[in-house]
């Protein structure tokens, strides 16, 4: 129970111990605390702004779904109506070909038949002419009835 | 106790005096180094003491030092864990108490948290274990108290080191001349002007007086603060071991006694290990701040 030299043992043992506490255990704890109360933190506000990110993102992709509907229909609608007007175009351009093609061959019919006739004319003037030759050489000549062979040549 | 004690028959006051005894060496006139026959000699060591408190504090450095080496800021481990809420603790109380700047007011209080602490505990070891081993079936060592804060040389060691710091912060804060200016002027302001100069000697005699008590009042009170509760506590220890020499009813009951006591030493325990760390801390920040 005496008071002896351990009192200065034990202030040179808590010397010591205090500064090995304070170089070598307290920095690397206290460090290692407030960091990872630092990272809780900021997990915990990352939570908060995703949570609120994924309304949002929710709420835009729901948006584009209503537009791209939207669009779809409108789509829709010009196609069925670019489809109608196609077959309609397609009837109409029908119609006017084969009027055209139709009056062509008209055309070249009425003027195969015209040139038939024409030369149809002709033999039959000249068949006329060259009968009438062989009956006037008969009996006239030829030119005293000219004006009435051509007459008659008009005429057919 | 006379089986348990090993010491052949023995009466209660020589088992408790032997409970009480320090080991100790110390240098004898004759130049030789001796044990136990230090009676009046300063220059003694109570080895006992100062090997206990060596090895606790050692296990108190160990222990915190491979927490703080594999501190993960990730998922901490349990036992990283729980060493993290003691310094919690400390630097909570340290922050609400010590408003100045200082890199060793909080590694200084955690410890002497944890170093008191764990002294104090070994107040929980049965007070005959240790002993009995050592004195029987070891190396025959006569004396052993494992308790070092029952000793009141290593309390009041720990609390010059605060003595020291107090001064030192006094010191660092105020100037050099703060600390006789402090112990002059107060409680009682003297007055230097008119017929009241003639008074101011005497109130500043006074108030020396009156403020180196109180300073040296801080360690005293401090270091006999702890070792009192411990010393009651391992005396008390010690009665309740005497009842187990009795017969089969008083040993039984010496068993019960032993466990209640136990039980609320507990609180002791932690209680004057947070009590000495806090008023280290209150010390400390009162001769740091400014006036």
């Amino acid at each position: 129970m005496d008071l002896n030299a351990t009192i200065i043992g034990q202030t040179l043992a808590m010397i010591v111990f205090v500064w090995l506490c304070a170089k070598y255990l307290w920095p690397g704890i206290i460090d290692a605390l407030e960091e990872r109360q630092q990272q809780i933190e900021e997990g915990l506000a990352a939570a908060d702004k995703s949570q609120e990110a994924l309304v949002k993102a929710a709420a835009e992709a729901d948006d584009i779904v209503a537009e791209a509907r939207k669009q779809a229909t409108g789509i829709l609608d010009q196609a069925h109506s670019r489809a109608n007007e196609i077959v309609a175009d397609g009837k109409e351009a029908g119609t006017k070909e084969r009027e055209r093609q139709l009056s062509a061959a008209k055309a070249e019919i009425e003027q195969e038949a015209n040139k038939a006739r024409e030369e149809l004319r002709g033999q039959v003037s000249a068949i006329a002419v060259a009968s009438a030759e062989k009956i006037l050489r008969r009996e006239i000549d030829g030119k005293a009835h000219d004006d009435i062979l051509g007459k008659l040549a008009q005429e057919i | 106790m006379a089986a348990e004690g090993g010491h052949g028959p023995q009466s209660s006051a020589e088992y408790i005096t032997h409970h009480l005894q320090n080991l100790q060496l110390c240098k004898a006139e004759s130049g030789d180094w001796v044990w136990n026959e230090c009676a009046g000699n300063f220059w003694t060591i109570n080895v006992d003491s100062m090997f206990w408190s060596v090895f606790l504090g050692t296990i108190f450095f160990l222990l915190f030092r491979a927490i703080a080496k594999k501190s993960s800021v990730g998922k901490p481990t349990k036992v990283q864990a729980a060493l993290e809420i003691v310094v919690e603790i400390v630097d909570g109380s340290v922050k609400d108490t010590f408003h100045g700047k200082s890199r060793l007011i909080a590694p200084l209080a955690l410890t002497i948290f944890a170093w008191v602490l764990l002294m104090n505990f070994m107040d929980l070891i049965p007070v005959d274990w240790i002993p009995v081993v050592l004195a029987q079936w070891l190396f025959g060592i006569p004396y052993m108290k494992v308790v070092p804060t029952t000793d009141v040389n290593v309390t009041f060691g720990m609390s010059i080191a605060v003595f020291f710091l107090i001064m030192y912060y006094t010191h660092k804060a105020k100037g050099p001349l703060a600390l006789w200016y402090d112990l002059a002027m107060h409680p009682i302001a003297p007055s230097f002007k008119g017929p009241a100069i003639l008074a101011a000697p005497l109130i500043i005699a006074f108030n020396l007086i009156l403020e180196i008590v109180a300073l040296f009042a801080k360690p005293l009170s401090l270091s006999l603060r702890l070792f009192g509760n411990m010393f009651a506590g391992e005396l008390i220890f010690i009665l309740i071991a005497l009842m187990f020499s009795g017969n089969i009813i008083i040993g039984a009951m010496g068993g019960v006694a032993h466990i209640l006591w136990a039980g609320f030493h507990i609180l002791i325990v932690a209680l004057q290990a947070f009590i000495f760390m806090m008023l280290t801390i209150v010390y400390l920040s009162l001769a740091s701040e400014k006036h």
